[in-house]
């Protein structure tokens, strides 16, 4: 039961009309009618929340402002505040990030014979990656292939994507579920073996591989697993807060901060391999989030200002079903399976107004306009918000059906005395995903040599917008990826020599010279969440 | 103020509104949290806590982010706990009974108190699983403790010394690999693509997709849709 009387009331009225609402099949819109939608109602197209940028390689491109302020940010060190001749860590492949895309990149450095090693802000596994609930796309059905995959990717991101790094992304899929199986995690079998796969927004085959709805947690927790049974060293508690260079201005290294301490230090590497993941935490447009806690958009600006270039810094994503409702939830995601499962999205009037599986952009930017525009939206103590008709899927798939496929849901709302079996949902967009980032080739190499991204950091790969699963997928192939590649590299490269943060004065001259010097520290590293008195 | 609770954090008093978590309302009080704060949405484990409310008996495991403050709550964060975590090679081990005897030998101590199950963030009924990993039903002991955050707060209240999660980690990863039906299918089209049957459609595309949007851009549109 809601503890707002008046919510109780108006889930009387989604009640009464679920029968009539599963049976429904709503129409897909056209693509004019998403192309309208999407320039009205979704926050990417809000002009005056972006920012021109006035220095670095992306000098004259829009990025949001909240970004703009770290990328034209102020390094936390000067390069009189380290000895870069006297390193505390010297390896081959240094990797930033403790995720899915790290974990990865490490194991495969690793099985290359190279030495690795993985610094992280926070633990490893704290990440994007442990939250991902709904699932891994891979076409290996046979109705299925990795070109009709490619297309509904490609099309999903709006034809933006570059189709390299899409045929890798579909061409490795498969290859990647057997990777992740083999090691041990598990996934939603029948029982001859066969993958249990449903539809994603966007999607045209059932192709959603998942471990009920802690899918990423599940792969997550196996690779963290798998990178301490290697001895692989894990860094924790220790941010990188600038990317060293040689005297070649190739990659050679990071400064490192312990997050405690605050001490410094600097760690000596062949190649570097940025898997920082998004920037939910940076609340673009005020926006709640989904994301980690550690999602501040560190790499983004690690790799900026060594002079890597940005691709679609521009698009986000905002998942369209954050939890509208009760408040200590308030954001947190609601997994895009709970529609895969026959869920249907419904207005106040107890209305389905759209296809629940549209693709994530077209689906945030239809509940937006639900909610404003044509003023059907919920009202709560938090704003509008939108049902979400979970008993739907006990109506279609049976009693049970809840507790088994999305346990997380039930438990995250049951402590909030709202049984998701029995009483919808209330959702609003959260700002989730990083759909653009550093610009990569199909190897993982960023315009720096020697300096790699992989994950949720990357950009190019999802276009402007990404399918559900699409995420998962990437951090496993591009984080397997990188970490072959970057690997490769280290064993043809000598020790870094003439060891130099120079980047860092030139970029503040840079900053001056356009008259956008601020005091931002930056990388953020953690958001500002204590209450100032 | 209105609806504002008492709360101690770490046995010191602070006054906070109704309605937060136990992680917001440190943060209301001015912590700026690096330990025990990780996903905040239950997933990571992270913020494992313990607090009993004043004048009861009782003491409770939860995870800092998904519980509301009650008044008189005492809570003790727990941002790390030595769990033992034993190394081992995937591919080398196999899923008998004498693995968890080798590896995790503790878990034959345990004196079923049940004071792990009691623990447990997430409600899951921990004893019963290390009951199934004692006899080496690693498939049953998988499907026990799938939801565990590995938070560690039903080791802390164990006796006899078990690191329960790293048990279940190990069992899961048993089932995943070596239990669980394989799937042949998955195996069937990595060899598809590895034979290269697919790469004459995917240059297509990429061509297409490279001069000719026009005619991908119908191609998307117009595609059949799985039902």
């Amino acid at each position: 039961m809601y503890k707002i009387e008046k919510l109780n009331e108006l889930a009387k009225v989604v009640a009464e009309k679920r029968a009539e609402n599963a049976a429904l099949e709503p129409r897909r819109m056209t693509a004019e009618e998403k192309d309208d939608l999407l320039a009205h109602f979704h926050p990417d197209y809000k002009q005056d929340e972006f920012t021109v940028l006035s220095a670095g390689v992306n000098k004259g491109d829009k990025v949001p402002t909240q970004l703009a302020a770290l990328l034209q940010g102020k390094s936390r060190i000067t390069a009189a505040d380290v000895d870069l001749s006297v390193p505390d860590y010297d390896t081959d492949v240094l990797i930033i990030g403790g995720g899915g895309a790290g974990a990865s990149a490490a194991i495969e450095a690793d099985e290359a014979g190279v030495k690795t090693m993985i610094v992280t802000k926070l633990r490893i596994g704290d990440a994007n990656t442990m939250m991902a609930e709904g699932g891994i796309q891979a076409a290996d059905k046979p109705n299925d292939s990795p070109a009709i995959h490619f297309l509904d990717a490609f099309g999903g991101g709006h034809f933006a994507a570059k189709p390299e790094l899409v045929k890798k992304l579909v061409t490795k899929a498969p290859e990647a579920i057997q990777w992740l199986n083999k090691l041990g995690v598990e996934f939603d079998k029948e029982p001859d073996g066969t993958m249990v796969t449903t539809h994603g927004g966007g999607t045209s085959r059932k192709r959603m591989h998942a471990a009920k709805d802690y899918s990423g947690a599940e792969i997550m927790r196996t690779l963290r697993d798998e990178v301490i049974n290697r001895g692989i060293p894990v860094i924790d508690f220790t941010a990188a807060i600038e990317i060293i260079l040689d005297e070649n201005g190739r990659a050679a290294g990071a400064v490192l901060m312990n997050m405690e301490t605050k001490e410094l230090l600097v760690a000596r590497a062949k190649t570097v391999i940025i898997a920082t993941g998004g920037a939910g935490r940076l609340h673009y447009q005020g926006f709640p989030t989904s994301n980690h806690y550690g999602a501040t958009a560190d790499g983004l600006i690690l790799g900026y200002r060594v002079g890597a270039k940005l691709l679609y810094a521009d698009t986000l994503q905002y998942h369209p079903t954050g939890t509208g409702y009760p408040e200590q939830i308030f954001g947190a995601l609601v997994t895009e399976k709970v529609r895969s499962l026959g869920a249907k999205l419904v207005n106040i009037d107890g209305d389905v107004f759209m296809h629940p599986l549209e693709t994530r952009d077209v689906t945030a930017a239809s509940i937006i306009r639900e909610c404003t525009a044509r003023d059907k939206g919920i009202e709560t103590n938090l704003g509008k918000a939108i049902w979400l008709d979970t008993p739907m899927i006990e109506l279609i798939h049976g009693e049970g059906t809840i507790e088994k496929r999305i346990p997380a849901m039930m438990r995250m709302f049951g402590k909030y005395g709202i049984d998701i079996r029995k009483e919808p949902i209330l959702v609003y967009p959260t700002l989730h995903y990083q759909n653009g980032g550093l610009d990569i080739t199909d190897d993982c190499a960023t315009g720096v040599e020697n300096l790699y991204a992989a994950g949720e950091v990357a950009g190019g790969i999802h276009g402007r917008n990404r399918l559900m699963g699409n995420s998962l997928l990437d951090v496993i192939v591009f984080g397997r990826n990188a970490g072959i590649y970057a690997s490769a590299k280290a064993k043809e490269t000598s020790e870094p020599q003439g060891l130099t943060l120079g980047h860092i004065e030139k970029f503040n001259k840079e900053l001056e010279a356009a008259g956008v010097a601020g005091d931002t520290a930056s990388p953020m590293l953690l958001p500002h969440y204590a209450r100032k008195k | 103020m209105d609806n504002m609770l008492n709360v101690y954090l770490f046995g010191k008093r602070y006054q906070v509104p109704a309605g937060l978590t136990i992680m917001t309302a440190m943060e209301y009080a001015g912590y700026e949290l690096v330990r025990g704060c990780g996903c905040r949405n239950g997933f990571c484990g992270a913020c494992a806590t313990i607090y009993r409310i004043k004048g009861e008996i009782e003491l409770h495991g939860c995870l800092a982010c998904q519980t509301e403050i009650q008044e008189g709550m005492y809570v003790a964060t727990l941002p790390f706990f030595p769990l033992e975590k034993r190394v081992y090679n995937i591919e080398e081990i196999k899923p008998t009974q004498q693995i968890m005897m080798q590896l995790y030998p503790e878990i034959y101590s345990c004196i079923g108190c049940n004071a792990c199950t009691k623990a447990c963030t997430q409600e899951l009924n921990v004893m019963q699983y290390i009951a199934y990993a004692q006899r080496g039903e690693y498939d049953k002991c998988a499907e026990e403790s799938f939801d565990c955050v590995m938070c560690g707060v039903c080791s802390s209240r164990c006796p006899a010394g078990i690191s329960h999660p790293q048990v279940a980690m190990l069992a899961r990863r048993l089932n995943g690999k070596y239990i669980a039906p394989e799937c042949a299918h998955l195996a069937d089209r990595v060899n598809e693509i590895n034979e290269g049957i697919f790469d004459e459609k995917i240059a297509e595309l990429m061509t297409k997709a490279v001069d000719n949007l026009d005619e991908i851009k119908d191609m998307y549109n117009h595609r059949e849709i799985e039902k």
